[in-house]
């Protein structure tokens, strides 16, 4: 198996500053704005940029979790799993801007997942998605509002996004 | 057509080896010169007394989708027996005499063994009334053994009276012992699996008592009891002292109660439901030590056929009972000789002699006696097979299919012919 | 796991991410859309042999919440009381695309047989057969007695917990559930009834107790679960009267006051007020009946989950 960084611990960061202050610019300010992370990554990725919209705008925006396990359509596929944690704020997101954060965007059917997931909580405003790799290999028609890397890869091939909560280091790496 | 046979270096329930000669059906000392005999080849193979069950259920008249007269008579002859007695609880009822002699007529249209019907004690097995017990036993079937098996006889004034009437002529009841307050809707043994698996429990007392009772009224009546199907260790006690008091009893106990425990019933199924239930190996060890020190007289098979759909359900649903005539030999060389507990000797009591003697059959369990007609069973004790679901008994409620067994019947003798030859059926149109 | 049959088919940890598992579907019955597409395109069938209004409606909205479709099949008064087995009755329902069937049955072992025979394909639930299990309601149980000792329930288990059991324990399906269930989860569990009723081989001779107010004594239970009493065991003699059971083995204000004040009460219903239980007690703080019912639809979510997704193991 070979392995090969594509993300440095400061690429990541970077990207990860550049994907927050887009999505300021976009939504004109951190009002209004909700972070929705799909676990397990993507809830770290979102408190993340959280911070950082924190630090420029002086915004505290609101961070959960959506968890999609209950919503895939491949179920009966793969071994049964529990799912992970859901926790939307306690205002809820009816009217709010979310923006649905995840590692890596492939097929867009978590993402599809995600925004069934969505409308059984409520009613936003507006959603936008937000992930730190686009690998391409699409099967739905979604596209990610802001990304970190596009990532043109083969499907035999598999990426990993390493997170220090979760993983001890700061990368993402491409296996084949 | 010849029926003169030379059984050539068989091995006798003594160990020795000997030409069995048979001539126009009977035992002979030596071949009569000018007699044109067959000779077969029977060395390895044990010459033994022909098998008598004192309990089969034949199911005709009134269940003819389980079993018939013919078919059980084919399944016995393939489980080396010559006689069999075919239980009363029949559709009518073996509670008259021209039901017990349509049964032995049935026998002998079939051909392959002897068929003794055994007669209910009381009217239509109610337990309120006693059958016409003279009337059977002067009738063509000749009937000794009484018996309402499937129910008791719980009402200790009839089972009074029934003792003392059978006395006239010989008869005998053979008790199906089990006080019925005590085993409303039971389903397996009582004890810790049966409250663990939620079957209700049927518990060993529930069979005590009743043979306690009976041990008593026969004593006071001075007359003759069997009892059916033992199955605890308390029973065989009872049974033990009773004839120590000298009390005329006599009791059997079934293959599949020398063989397995309650545990089957761990996965529910009810081909392992039976009546009465399989019990702990505490009891299988009691039984198998009366069988060998002579407090249980015989091994009777309480063959109980049922159609499929009578055990292909839930447990409480099905039905009880087990095919047994095909593999009782097995068990029983397993139980008495393979465990190194008994002999031949014993076995060929226990499976024949016995049996006969309870039942007053003069022409069975006669052996090599010189001048009685040949019923003999001949097996193989290394014969190694596998048991399978088709048999032949129409019914496959076998609760040892894919079991090992080692010893079986290869040829048996019945009134002189073959009934069954090398593991093949020998129809009596065919001779 | 392709059949739940037995509260013995878990084991510790198996146990607690059940329950975890149910912590998270409980969570749906709190949002405003209370439904999930998990299992949309299968097919539940409730085969209830037995009336039992009260699982069957909890098993019909856990389904019905996971977007299942789901059929009622009440056997009772229909062909099946007379001549139609449970075996075609159950491959009737399963060619009609039954992907998991609910068994209820009075025969015990039944779910068992179903499951272990070639009758059917389908994932059996065992939802109470004759007086040996129900295996839900040992879950939905050990969920209440979870959720009432911890903030935090998530990953615990019931170690050090005492529960007294009291009633019918012989016939009750409840009773051996919640035995099995709440001593592979580390409880210490005692039953209590009538000596006609409470058998020691299932818990051991120091854990029986004949007597309630004894048993509370020595107990010191944190949990009381009472068992609903059968008229049926009156009349074969099990016990005498109606009122001598309630006086020695009903749970009133007086024995209440007896117990801790956290202790906690479950009934698995429906109850018999007067008889086994008060009105007071029933109506008490200490009461969590309403809990299990809610807790009900949770964990049957989650047993329906475990079964449906993932993929068709071979059985």
């Amino acid at each position: 198996m070979s392995k090969r960084t594509v993300l440095s611990a400061d690429d990541l960061s970077r990207a990860i500053t550049r994907i927050s202050h887009e999505i300021l610019e976009a939504n004109h300010g951190a009002e209004n704005l909700v972070l929705l992370g799909i676990p397990t990554r993507g809830v770290f990725l979102a408190e993340r940029i959280s911070s950082v919209i924190k630090k420029h705008s002086g915004h505290e925006v609101q961070v959960g979790s959506l968890d999609v396990t209950l919503y895939r359509d491949d179920l009966a596929k793969q071994p049964t799993r529990g799912p992970g944690v859901t926790s939307v704020p306690s205002t809820g997101i009816t009217g709010s801007t979310v923006v649905l954060v995840d590692d890596v965007l492939y097929s867009g059917r978590t993402v599809r997942a995600a925004l069934d997931a969505l409308n059984d909580h409520g009613r936003p405003k507006a959603v936008l998605l937000a992930v730190l790799v686009d690998r391409g290999h699409r099967e739905l028609p979604i596209r990610a509002d802001f990304v970190g890397k596009n990532l043109p890869t083969s499907s035999v091939e598999h990426i990993a996004v390493k997170l220090t909560e979760t993983d001890g280091v700061d990368e993402v790496v491409i296996e084949s | 057509m010849p029926r003169n046979y030379i059984l050539q270096s068989a091995t006798d329930v003594f160990g020795k080896s000997v030409d069995v000669v048979i001539e126009d059906g009977a035992i002979v000392e030596k071949p009569a010169l000018g007699v044109e005999h067959e000779k077969i080849d029977c060395s390895g193979l044990t010459v033994l007394p022909g098998f008598v069950d004192l309990h089969t259920h034949l199911r005709e008249p009134g269940f003819e989708q389980s079993e018939t007269v013919a078919s059980g008579s084919r399944a016995a002859a393939a489980g080396g027996f010559t006689a069999i007695h075919a239980m009363a609880n029949t559709f009518p009822v073996a509670d008259t005499a021209g039901v017990v002699e349509q049964v032995a007529r049935l026998g002998e249209d079939a051909g392959l063994v002897h068929v003794q019907p055994i007669g209910a004690v009381t009217v239509g097995l109610k337990g309120e009334q006693l059958a016409e017990l003279g009337a059977m036993a002067q009738s063509k079937a000749r009937v000794r053994i009484f018996s309402d098996d499937g129910n008791c006889v719980h009402d200790p004034a009839l089972m009074r009276r029934a003792l003392e009437y059978v006395k006239a002529f010989d008869g005998v009841v053979a008790q199906h012992a089990q006080e019925p307050r005590l085993t409303v809707n039971a389903q397996m043994n009582e004890g810790a699996l049966s409250a663990k698996l939620g079957l209700a429990g049927w518990p060993g007392v529930a069979e005590e008592a009743i043979i306690a009772r009976d041990l008593m009224l026969t004593e006071l009546t001075s007359s003759r009891l069997h009892v059916c199907h033992v199955s605890t260790a308390g029973s065989v006690e009872l049974i033990r002292q009773a004839k120590l008091r000298g009390i005329r009893v006599s009791a059997e106990v079934t293959p599949h109660h020398l063989l397995l425990t309650e545990d089957l019933a761990s996965g529910y199924d009810p081909i392992y439901k039976v009546n009465p239930p399989l019990r702990k190996q505490s009891d299988v060890d009691a039984l198998r030590a009366g069988l060998v020190d002579g407090t249980i007289d015989v091994i009777a098979t309480d063959h109980a056929p049922h159609p499929k759909e009578s055990k292909d359900t839930d447990w409480a649903s099905a039905a009880f009972g087990m095919v047994g005539l095909e593999s009782a030999y097995s068990i029983a060389q397993q139980v008495l000789i393979d465990s190194g507990e008994s002999s031949f000797e014993r076995l060929a009591e226990v499976l024949s002699t016995n049996a006969s003697a309870i039942s007053g059959l003069t022409d069975q369990g006669t052996y090599l006696s010189v001048g009685k007609v040949a019923n003999l069973t001949l097996v193989d004790p290394e014969f190694k097979t596998q048991v399978e679901s088709k048999t032949q008994s129409m019914s496959e409620n076998n609760p040892y299919v894919g079991r090992s067994f080692t010893g079986g019947v290869v040829h048996t003798i019945y009134d002189g012919q073959f009934s069954y030859r090398n593991r093949q059926i020998v129809e009596r149109s065919a001779l | 796991m392709r059949h739940l049959l037995s509260a013995a088919d878990f084991s510790h940890d198996e146990a607690v991410a059940m329950l975890d598992l149910a912590e998270d579907m409980a969570e749906v019955n709190d949002r405003e859309v209370k439904k999930l597409p998990t299992l949309r395109g299968k097919t539940v069938v409730n085969l209830f042999f037995e009336d039992s209004t009260r699982t069957r409606i909890s098993f019909e909205l856990a389904a019905k919440r996971l977007s299942a479709d789901v059929i009622n099949f009440a056997a009772k008064g229909s062909s099946v009381s007379k001549g139609e087995s449970l075996k075609d009755t159950a491959q009737t329902l399963e060619a009609m695309g039954a992907d998991a069937i609910v068994l209820r049955h009075s025969s015990s072992g039944s779910a068992f047989r179903l499951a272990h025979t070639d009758w059917v394909d389908s994932s059996i639930i065992n939802a109470g057969d004759g007086s040996h299990e129900h295996p839900t309601q040992a879950l939905l149980d050990a969920m209440t007695i979870r959720q009432s000792l911890n903030q935090d329930v998530r990953g615990k288990d019931l170690a050090g917990v005492r529960v007294l059991i009291v009633g019918d324990i012989s016939h009750s399906r409840v009773a051996r559930s919640n035995l099995l269930l709440l001593t592979t989860l580390g409880a210490e569990v005692h039953v209590c009834g009538p000596a006609t009723l409470a058998p020691s081989s299932l818990v051991g001779k120091e854990r029986v107790h004949y007597l309630l107010d004894e048993a509370i004594r020595q107990v010191q239970p944190d949990v009381v679960m009472m068992l609903r009493v059968q008229q049926e065991r009156m009349t074969a003699s099990f016990f005498p009267t109606e009122r001598e059971y309630s006086r020695v083995w009903g749970l009133n204000k007086s024995r209440l006051s007896a117990l801790d004040d956290k202790t906690i009460v479950l009934h698995p219903g429906p109850m018999n007020r007067g008889l086994e239980i008060d009105a007071a007690s029933a109506d008490s703080k200490n009461s969590k009946v309403l809990h299990q019912v809610r807790n009900g639809v949770s964990v049957r979510m989650a047993v329906l989950y475990s079964l449906l997704s993932g993929e068709k193991e071979n059985a």
